[in-house]
């Protein structure tokens, strides 16, 4: 062994250790935000050590650093303005597409070697050895381009640019979706072969496979989804990294995949879905339409903004549950005014975060984090749920199907035995929602019939403005 | 490198992966998601290699270049966005008043 070839295994061993340490902190609160910096760190000293590895050995001609330097600049560039700009409420949206792109690069390089093999290592190139490649070729590209059309398939959707087709709601789909999971094994078979040009129905159907499964996912599923491509990214670049003989390669996209499909579990188990129903199901509306749980609401109770401020002015003990609508309304900071004043009235108030508040698992934390809200006042489900009963007031903004309480009455809806916050057992709940439309889920929510429960109609921006005038005027937090 | 020893380092990361979260706080869903998905990138030495490797062959530099530029997108974008939504929670609220 020669010294760049030690210096490269050193430093990947170094890489290797310090990815894996950066994914076991970014799943602590604490060590989180060091731990993301970590994994960062390593990967520079991946790139590093793969560059002075050639330099030391076969030199990098100028032709190829220009292309590099092209490349990196243009690719960074857009990463860092994209992450810098884009609003904190289309984070779910932003990771797919970087997702996304990350499965793409990884069709790339196996397209690239395989239309253009690349020297060195040919010299003895048996038939096992040409078989391994076209597996691990045939690999990269099926489950790159899965990842990029299905990652993108779900930014458009979680940005509405895309909506649920009917067809892909039947049976039909799935007939579709096994012409294709068939012809990509068929161009498999032929690019074994040695039928080369048979890649580029690889890359065409594997592609059209990528945006059939995910099309037919409903947006409540969508995270689970993401999380489920995510994991596929990795398994891409570990399939990358055997067509280009890189252990690194391979030992960090196995990391990631692995640690995304356990992710992928946690957050299923979260919504009460499983994989299966999740990737095969459909959207749940679809599900729900035969349940009796969906019907017409009868005992509406709608409520003017001033009611709501009395109400809240007289409370002891108030509970606030975000959901996306608060987020789409970008009302998290009216929302932290509101609270403020409550607060100064002495008032106790704490948020419920429900573990898929948001689009995603977490989301709400960020938004509310963006607040300014407290990190002590968040708090999980199931460390609320029991204060439900003590509490007078609940605020529910923008959230549906997390506090409908179908999900533990009514054993036919598609929601029964996902754990939901029990706000119906407070004294007053007060739902903030601009008409009488259905959550994400698509299903009524039997909450808004409870007598207990009053609507206060608008968006909900508006609607907290006014409640922030109404306080005023009560002369709430004044003092 | 043999092929049965990179199978046994596909083996070794996968169960390291597998290891690695068991109990994540749903708080950290999201940037544990989007820090993975910017690992996920380091298909960028991939790229990286075939540039190296191309010998001149301009259709293989152009695929490399670009496969490494989706590669850094993914990778640059995903570490920033997620120091990002971390920051916002290492704020305290001790030091905002």
């Amino acid at each position: 062994m020669n010294l760049p070839v030690i210096i490269k295994f050193v430093i990947d061993l170094l890489a290797v250790l310090l990815l894996a340490l950066g994914i076991k902190g970014l799943s602590k609160v604490k060590s989180a935000r060091d731990a993301n910096r970590l994994a960062a760190f390593a990967m520079s000293l991946s790139v590093i050590g793969l560059l002075s590895y050639y330099l030391g050995t076969s030199g990098i001609v100028i032709q190829s650093w220009i292309w590099i330097i092209i490349g990196s600049i243009i690719g960074s560039l857009f990463g860092a303005i994209l992450a810098k700009k884009v609003p904190m409420t289309s984070m779910p949206e932003t990771v797919a597409l970087f997702n996304g792109c990350g499965g793409m690069s990884s069709l790339l390089v196996a397209l690239g070697v395989a239309i253009f093999p690349i020297s060195g290592g040919q010299e003895n190139f048996d038939f096992f050895k040409s078989l391994i490649n076209e597996v691990s070729i045939s690999v990269s590209i099926f489950v790159g381009a899965i990842t990029f059309t299905g990652s993108i398939v779900a930014m458009a959707k979680l940005q509405g640019w895309l909506s649920t087709p009917g067809w892909t709601q039947s049976k039909v789909r799935h007939f579709v979706n096994i012409v294709f999971a068939v012809a990509s094994l068929i161009a498999f078979f032929d690019l074994i072969n040695g039928n080369s040009s048979s890649i580029w129905l690889l890359v065409i159907v594997s592609s059209l496979l990528g945006i059939g499964v995910t099309l037919p996912i409903g947006g409540a599923d969508m995270p689970v989804v993401i999380s489920l491509l995510n994991s596929y990214s990795g398994i891409a670049a570990a399939a990358a990294g055997f067509v280009v003989d890189s252990q690194l390669l391979i030992v960090a996209g196995a990391m990631v995949g692995a640690a995304g499909l356990i992710l992928t579990q946690v957050m299923c188990k979260g919504m009460n879905r499983s994989l299966v129903s999740v990737l095969f199901g459909g959207s749940l509306s679809a599900q729900s339409t035969a349940s009796p749980g969906s019907g017409e609401y009868t005992n509406i109770t709608s409520c003017s903004v001033e009611e709501c401020a009395l109400t809240l002015e007289a409370a002891n003990k108030v509970i606030i549950v975000p959901g996306y609508g608060l987020a789409v309304a970008q009302a998290q900071h009216t929302l932290r005014e509101v609270t403020k004043k409550l607060e100064q009235n002495g008032i106790e108030v704490v948020y419920a975060i429900h573990p898929v508040a948001g689009r995603m698992p977490g989301h709400m934390n960020v938004l509310l984090a963006e607040a300014d809200v407290p990190y002590e006042q968040l708090k999980e489900m199931d460390v609320v749920n029991p204060d439900f009963p003590a509490t007078d007031v609940v605020l529910v903004l923008g959230a549906n199907d997390v506090v409908n309480p179908q999900a533990k009455n009514d054993s036919s809806s598609p929601l029964y035995g996902m754990p939901v916050l029990d706000v119906q057992e407070a004294r007053t709940v007060f739902v903030i929602k601009r008409g009488m439309s259905a959550g994400y889920s698509g299903i009524k929510n039997d909450l808004f019939d409870l007598p207990n429960t009053s609507m206060v109609f608008g968006d909900a921006k508006k609607v907290l403005n006014d409640l922030i005038g109404e306080l005023k005027d009560l002369g709430v937090g004044e003092k | 490198m043999s092929f049965i020893s990179l199978l046994w380092v596909l083996l070794l990361g996968s169960l390291l992966g597998l290891e690695l979260i068991g109990k994540v706080p749903p708080t950290l869903h999201t940037p544990l998601m989007s820090g993975a998905n910017a690992i996920s990138g380091i298909t960028m030495l991939a790229a990286l290699t075939l540039i190296v490797k191309a010998e001149g062959n301009v259709p293989l530099l152009i695929i490399g270049s670009v496969s490494l530029g989706f590669a850094l997108f993914n990778v640059v974008g995903g570490f920033f966005v997620t120091d990002r939504m971390l920051a916002m929670f290492s704020r305290k609220p001790s030091n905002k008043k």
